[in-house]
């Protein structure tokens, strides 16, 4: 990854009807970076790809690829692939035909597309299914079919509109690890689209993270799940504890009536914060020991870790520990400084947690 | 083995009333058909009347019958593609609404939609005062083939449009966007794309305006005003006017060999039978 804006968009505005559905969003995407729009459904991250395919016009903004604005560039004329979220093989032409639709609109020569079909089936581990029609073909295998039919074209860019969506769960893990692969060999730019979380935080060099037609955050994985800069993504990245607490001063906040000493400082003095705290970043010990005293009301095991729910200070604590802690056991609630992320109140009802159930 | 035999049995009682159906009303007149066909007024066998087609009127008349039938079938396709395409583009909410009035007229009585295009067509007929008021010319249409063809277009055009509209609609929007991001302009998109995968449609829907078009003889009965004979209209007289059941039954069974020729036609690209499902 370098530091090339290959992508730039700039004050991008588009309206559905009355529905508002990017608003005044400013993005760039760097060369060779693997970059992930995350959101719930009507977010606006599918808009935002479509208008990066030419598929959708923004009503205002610009769209700059690689220095010249292609706002107005009809889809066909544009650098860059799309893989679509039901693959969209034609359902008429054999997996060469597909692989090499887009060879033939440009007339290269045969031997050449022949040797992007094999050189591609061979990327994508689908072999001899040249001659297959598309639906022979499992969900995984026509979803590999519809990558490798992207990139013979060698986009500078390829979108990918929740190409996982439709496989079951271990076949999209697997796929995680192909995409990755695949990333890291043809060395292109990928920008994708997803709402889950996981799926996002295993791929991504960055991930952007969009709600109500706004980016909420842009960031690493780590500094997205470590540091959500607000409720909405602390929400949506991960189970968390988001607490309404009391700023004092650097490095120590209220949380609850008990003081937490924490790495923050900046906030001001006696400042009302949100703290985020990750279940498995609190440490459940003999109530003599822990900041605070609660008990455990309710305790499920999840195969890696149990999760309990720890009533202390009036709030419902979520925690995921190796540990177990029967119910009705009185614990103490310990959090280590640098696993308290503290968070400005948000100022508008956009940046309001929503309920991001799919 | 014992529930197998009692679903067998079960299909059998079920499907037995459209089997005597189909026996009664289409295999037993298709067979007397054959019958009186292949044989002469004493009932010995004969070919004289298949061979009556190559008397000169006939044949005449079955090369018109087919010149007409292909003109409508080429008019009807020229003017329900697009229309199609449009239907498919609108997205409207309640399509079936729209289908629905494209289908109306087929709810009219068969001869009263023809006859309705006489009192249009004809030499002081609507058409004709209206063109004169607008300080024209009249035309001299009705009883001529074009009178025939406007006939045809009007009473099988939504055959060709339904199906036509079932298969554009069926097309994932996706995989126009595909074509598109992968290089194709619009035309190239169309050609490659919607054409091949509306196809099935297209098919059904010449075999359903020609194998009428070809048979018909009310519409060149009316519009043709006895002057324009079709095929159909021989093979019509031949029965009631002739009983010569002989050589009608002979004509039919030339006919239908066209029939079965477009049958074949249909077989063999719709495949998934999708374009089928207005029979």
């Amino acid at each position: 990854m370098n530091d090339n804006k290959l992508i730039d968009l700039q004050h991008i505005t588009k309206k559905f009807g009355d529905t508002l559905v990017l608003d005044d969003l400013s993005l760039y995407i760097r060369e060779n970076e693997f970059l992930t729009l995350l959101g719930p459904s009507g977010c606006g991250k599918t808009t935002t790809l479509r208008i990066l395919g030419g598929f959708e016009h923004p009503d205002s903004g610009q769209v700059i690829f690689d220095g010249q604005d292609i706002t107005d560039l009809p889809p066909h004329k544009r650098q860059l692939n799309t893989v679509f979220q039901k693959y969209a093989l034609f359902p008429h032409m054999s997996i060469a035909e597909n692989i090499a639709f887009g060879l033939k609109i440009k007339k290269k020569s045969k031997q050449y597309i022949q040797d992007k079909i094999r050189y591609a089936l061979k990327l994508v581990n689908l072999d001899g299914f040249g001659d297959r029609m598309p639906d022979s073909l499992s969900g995984g295998q026509q979803q590999r079919i519809a990558i490798a039919r992207a990139i013979v074209n060698e986009p500078k860019i390829l979108l990918l509109d929740e190409p996982l969506g439709a496989l079951d769960l271990k076949l999209r893990q697997d796929m995680q690890y192909e995409l990755i692969r695949l990333k890291n060999e043809l060395g292109i730019t990928f920008v994708y689209v997803t709402h889950d979380q996981e799926e996002a935080l295993t791929m991504s060099d960055t991930i952007v993270v969009m709600n109500q037609g706004y980016i909420q955050q842009v960031g690493s994985p780590e500094k997205i799940y470590n540091e959500p800069e607000n409720a909405f993504v602390a929400d949506f990245i991960g189970e968390s504890n988001i607490i309404r607490s009391v700023f004092l001063e650097d490095r120590l906040v209220e949380i609850l009536g008990a003081k937490f000493p924490c790495v923050d400082t900046g906030f001001g003095r006696n400042k009302e914060v949100d703290v985020v705290i990750r279940p498995e970043d609190i440490d459940l010990v003999s109530p003599e020991q822990g900041t605070l005293q609660g008990v455990v009301t309710s305790l499920i095991f999840k195969g890696v870790h149990y999760e309990m729910e720890v009533l202390a200070g009036g709030f419902e604590w979520l925690v995921h520990s190796t540990d177990l802690s029967a119910v009705g056991t009185k614990v103490g609630i310990h959090v280590d400084p640098f696993d308290i992320q503290i968070m400005n109140v948000p100022e508008s009802e956009d940046e309001e947690a929503v309920n991001v159930e799919e | 083995m014992k529930n197998k035999k009692k679903a067998f049995l079960n299909q059998a009682l079920l499907s037995g009333p459209y089997l005597l159906w189909m026996a009664l009303f289409i295999l037993i007149p298709l067979f007397i058909i054959l019958y009186y066909g292949l044989t002469n007024r004493d009932g010995a066998f004969t070919l004289e009347n298949i061979l009556e087609i190559t008397n000169p009127i006939y044949m005449k008349s079955l090369l018109l019958s087919l010149k007409l039938s292909l003109y409508s079938t080429v008019i009807c396709l020229l003017l329900a593609y697009p229309l199609a395409m449009i239907l498919r583009s609108l997205r409207l909410k309640n399509q079936s609404l729209i289908v629905m009035i494209f289908i109306l007229p087929m709810w009219i009585n068969f001869l009263l939609r023809t006859i309705a295009w006489l009192t249009i067509l004809e030499n002081n007929g609507i058409l004709n005062s209206l063109l004169r008021l607008l300080g024209f010319e009249g035309l001299h249409i009705i009883n001529t083939p074009a009178a025939i063809v406007v006939g045809m277009v009007y009473d099988f055009l939504p055959f060709m449009i339904l199906p036509i509209y079932n298969s554009l609609a069926k097309i994932d929007n996706n995989l126009i966007a595909a074509s598109r991001d992968l290089g194709a302009n619009s035309l190239q998109t169309f050609r490659r794309i919607m054409l091949p995968l509306s196809l099935p449609g297209i098919i059904s829907g010449i075999t359903m305006v020609f194998i009428p078009s070809l048979t018909t003889f009310a519409i060149s009965q009316i519009l043709g005003g006895g002057k324009q004979n079709l095929i159909g209209n021989f093979i019509e007289q031949q029965f009631l006017l002739h009983y010569d059941w002989n050589a009608g039954s002979g004509l039919s069974l030339v006919l239908m060999v066209f029939i079965l020729i477009s049958m074949a036609f249909v077989a063999k690209f719709d495949k998934s039978r999708e374009g089928t499902n207005l029979w």
